[in-house]
């Protein structure tokens, strides 16, 4: 592990208690406390309207996502977002991770294609069974799938679930192109993550 | 950090004391009960520690199992694998489920005492959603939670005493072990060899939650076995420790089974890679690795052998041997000898179909590989037995009496695996596994049957029966001096009871989901009780889906937990 890895390690320790805290902090006052309320630091947010979204890993890894940079119906890659002004990488949980890969607009389900610009669809990384990466990929019947328990989605059909034990589709993120570059159009359709059960 | 806490910050607590009013004061579990475990009781995960998962009671037997009626049952109101077992107490008892909840419920009545349920960060990922149940002492209750976190419980009110955060769930670590409680000590493993994790054992003091000790199952530059990982693969090569330890007081040694490195390719690590895939030896005190046996090394399968042998002293040769027996996930029933200063081998044979050892030393034990079945990076192999192992996880169980060893198997599944590189990153999926066909999952053709119960007398060596299933088979066994043998984990969710003889099925109750729970039984006012949780989930759901993909069906396991419990009628 080089210095700078154990670097990180050290600043995501301080993140993380102070996640804790909050959300102790939430669950003693017994209140929903939005997260901006308590001041959340600008990287731990979704990715907000106007941001860019970076590419993660890949050829192009840490560089602007722009639709030629990614092949049609190609394994989807992990990205995430960054405010164009402040330059901050919302790195800050993992929950902010998106997939991305470009499809063909005219076979998205309609009442997804709104949120597809120019081919390039983007959806959660978080699978909404017990919030595992999805990071599998089946080339031969485009699905993303979860390497955990098995639970596959449909990209064509605005990540619906399409075997496994995944509860609901994976929430998918609105994008626009503008000067060629992605961007993000909308917060979240749909809850991130799985819902723990009472 | 441990955080004390007369009021709930990380959980809440449904408590209806009046419903305990019918039993009697709670009886304190000290450490002479953990060495000497009651009949009456089921006070720890396999039963006592030696982990035989074994019952002297015998008011139900052969003659009369098949009047068992359910007696009372009770719905756990959640989905996924409910595995552990209920724990009793002289009339209370404690069942954990997913998700970290806590039953504490009068078992006499099947009334609910108190319920724990523990707030779990959202952007938790659980590999496996699941939890392997409670340790008792004292007036306290103790769970390993999925969040990383070991809470101390009061056992009669629920309210939390104090938690202990074991290690950070944002890094990949997290727990589903029931935990090991010896000398004053409450002793937890990590999971997390999916994720980067560098697997460990720590021990906090039973009372007050300090860290005792803590020790890592992957040595540290400079320390012994440290030559078997090169570069820095030590800091991120997994062998968690997932399941139970069993212990021997006599020389005070805990035996806990680890896992496999990561990533899972061998070839990303070359050497040995000490203590992965090895039952190590771990003094409870000071938690000094004093000895070890590695069952198979460099491993490229995901043959995790974190069940702990069972302690058996056997026959060998006209000797007795005081020993240990360990039903590997690699296919082969492994015979140790246990000293204070050393594991020897005494011998090992494959259980099921196994086709990638070619010979096993037959002084170290060490086997050797068809290197043409190890899948590495960008190598694609097929390989039997499946990812999953002749054994997984479900506790095999031995009958002192009859000197039958019991074993949950599957048969005639294999995998196909291949490599793809992968970088760390912190709490992400560090497996470098790619893809493959069918999910890299096939059943052997010409072959009828997955799931096995098979008997094995220790001293002999030789198998005494086996009985099969069409279905895989997840199911933990509990043996009893009824001669029975009691086992759900087969995809129809039969509970079942065998004739421990013979295998002959003795009697079933169809239940409301599969099980993968642990059995137990315990009297009450004397009379026997036998109880299990139902619910069908984590790897047992995955192997039926893949079953599915194999085989072209869509049999469908329903899921949601269920407590029973039976008993002969009065």
């Amino acid at each position: 592990m080089s210095s700078s890895d154990s670097r990180n390690e050290k600043d995501r320790e301080a993140t993380t208690l102070s996640r804790r805290s909050i959300f102790k902090m939430g669950l003693a006052t017994g209140m929903a406390v939005p997260m901006s309320a308590l001041g959340q630091a600008p990287n731990r947010l979704r990715p907000q309207p106007g941001d860019q979204l970076v590419f993660e890993e890949g050829a192009n890894q840490d560089e602007l996502v722009r639709p030629e940079l990614l092949g049609l119906e190609q394994r989807p890659l992990s990205a995430l977002a960054r405010d164009p002004e402040t330059q901050v990488l919302r790195d800050g949980s993992r929950l902010n991770r998106v997939m991305i890969t470009r499809i063909d607009p005219q076979k998205l389900t309609a009442r997804y294609q709104a949120n597809a610009a120019e081919g390039v669809i983007a959806y959660s990384a978080v699978c909404t069974h017990t919030g595992c990466d999805v990071i599998n990929w089946d080339a031969g019947q485009l699905r993303m799938a979860c390497p955990c328990h098995e639970s596959q989605f449909d990209i064509y059909d605005g990540a619906n679930v399409v075997g496994g034990p995944a509860p609901r589709p994976l929430a998918m993120l609105p994008l626009e192109v503008v000067e060629g570059v992605v961007i993000v159009a909308a917060g979240f359709r749909g809850r991130v993550g799985f819902t723990q059960q009472f | 950090m441990i955080i004390r806490s007369s009021i709930l910050l990380c959980c809440s607590l449904i408590s209806s004391l009046l419903s305990a009013q019918d039993l009697p004061p709670y009886n304190p579990v000290t450490a002479e009960r953990l060495l000497n475990p009651e009949e009456s009781n089921w006070l720890m995960y396999r039963g006592s520690y030696d982990s035989h998962g074994y019952s002297s009671l015998d008011e139900i037997n052969t003659d009369n199992v098949d009047g068992l009626v359910p007696v009372w049952s009770f719905s756990t109101g959640l989905r996924e694998g409910h595995q552990a077992p209920p724990i009793v107490n002289d009339g209370y008892m404690y069942v954990t489920t997913p998700q970290n909840h806590i039953l504490a419920i009068n078992a006499r009545t099947g009334d609910l005492i108190w319920r724990y349920v523990r707030y779990l960060p959202d952007d938790l990922q659980q590999f496996h959603p699941t939890n392997r149940g409670v340790a008792l002492f004292g007036d306290r209750v103790y769970m390993a939670t999925v969040d990383a976190f070991l809470v101390s419980l009061d056992a009669l009110t629920g309210e939390l005493i104090w938690e202990v955060a074991v290690e950070d769930y944002y890094n990949g670590y997290y727990m589903t072990m029931a935990p090991l409680i010896a000398d004053g000590n409450v002793m937890v493993g990590v999971s997390g060899g999916e994720l980067g994790i560098r697997g460990f054992v720590a021990a906090y003091d039973v009372m007050t939650g300090e860290e005792q000790w803590k020790t890592y199952t992957i040595p540290a530059p400079g320390e012994p076995g440290s030559e078997s990982w090169p570069g820095d693969t030590w800091q991120t090569g997994g062998v968690p420790v997932w399941l139970t330890g069993s212990y021997d007081p006599e020389l005070n040694l805990a035996y806990w089974g680890t896992g496999n490195g990561g990533p899972w390719m061998g070839d990303t690590r070359p050497g040995d890679n000490l203590y992965s895939s090895s039952v190590i030896a771990l003094d409870v005190t000071t938690g000094e690795l004093k000895n070890h046996h590695q069952y198979h090394w460099n491993d490229s399968w995901d043959w995790d052998e974190v069940s702990a042998p069972l302690l058996i002293d056997f026959q060998r040769n006209g000797q007795s041997v005081k020993g240990m027996v360990h039903a590997g996930r690699n296919g082969y029933l492994w015979y140790l000898e246990r000293k204070a200063d050393a594991i020897n081998f005494v011998d090992a044979n494959p259980y099921v179909y196994q086709d990638v050892f070619t010979g096993i030393d037959p002084v170290t034990g060490r086997p050797e590989y068809d290197m043409t079945k190890k899948p590495g990076t960008g190598y694609e192999a097929n390989f039997c037995p499946s990812l999953w192992g002749g054994k997984d996880w479900p506790p095999a169980a031995f009958d002192p009496e009859s000197r039958l060893m019991f074993i949950p198997a599957n048969d005639n599944v294999c995998s196909t695996m291949v490599g793809e590189e992968i970088q760390y990153s912190p709490g992400r999926s560090y497996m470098g596994r790619g893809t493959s066909e069918n999910g890299g999952f096939f059943v052997r053709p010409g072959t009828d049957h997955i799931g096995e119960l098979q008997a094995w007398n220790v001293d002999t060596g030789e198998r005494a029966w086996t009985t099969t299933f069409e279905s895989q088979n997840w199911g933990p066994v509990l043996a009893t001096a009824g001669n029975l043998v009691f086992m759900g984990g087969t995809n129809d969710r039969y509970f079942r009871a065998f004739d421990s003889r013979s295998g002959e099925i003795l009697w079933q109750q169809r239940t409301n989901s599969g099980i993968t729970g642990v059995p137990v039984t315990y009297t009450l006012d004397g009379k026997q009780y036998i109880a299990v949780q139902s619910g069908w989930g984590v790897d047992a759901q995955r192997e039926q889906n893949l079953l599915n993909m194999a085989k072209g069906e869509n049999h469908y396991v329903p899921q949601g937990g269920v407590i029973w419990v039976f008993a002969l009628p009065d």
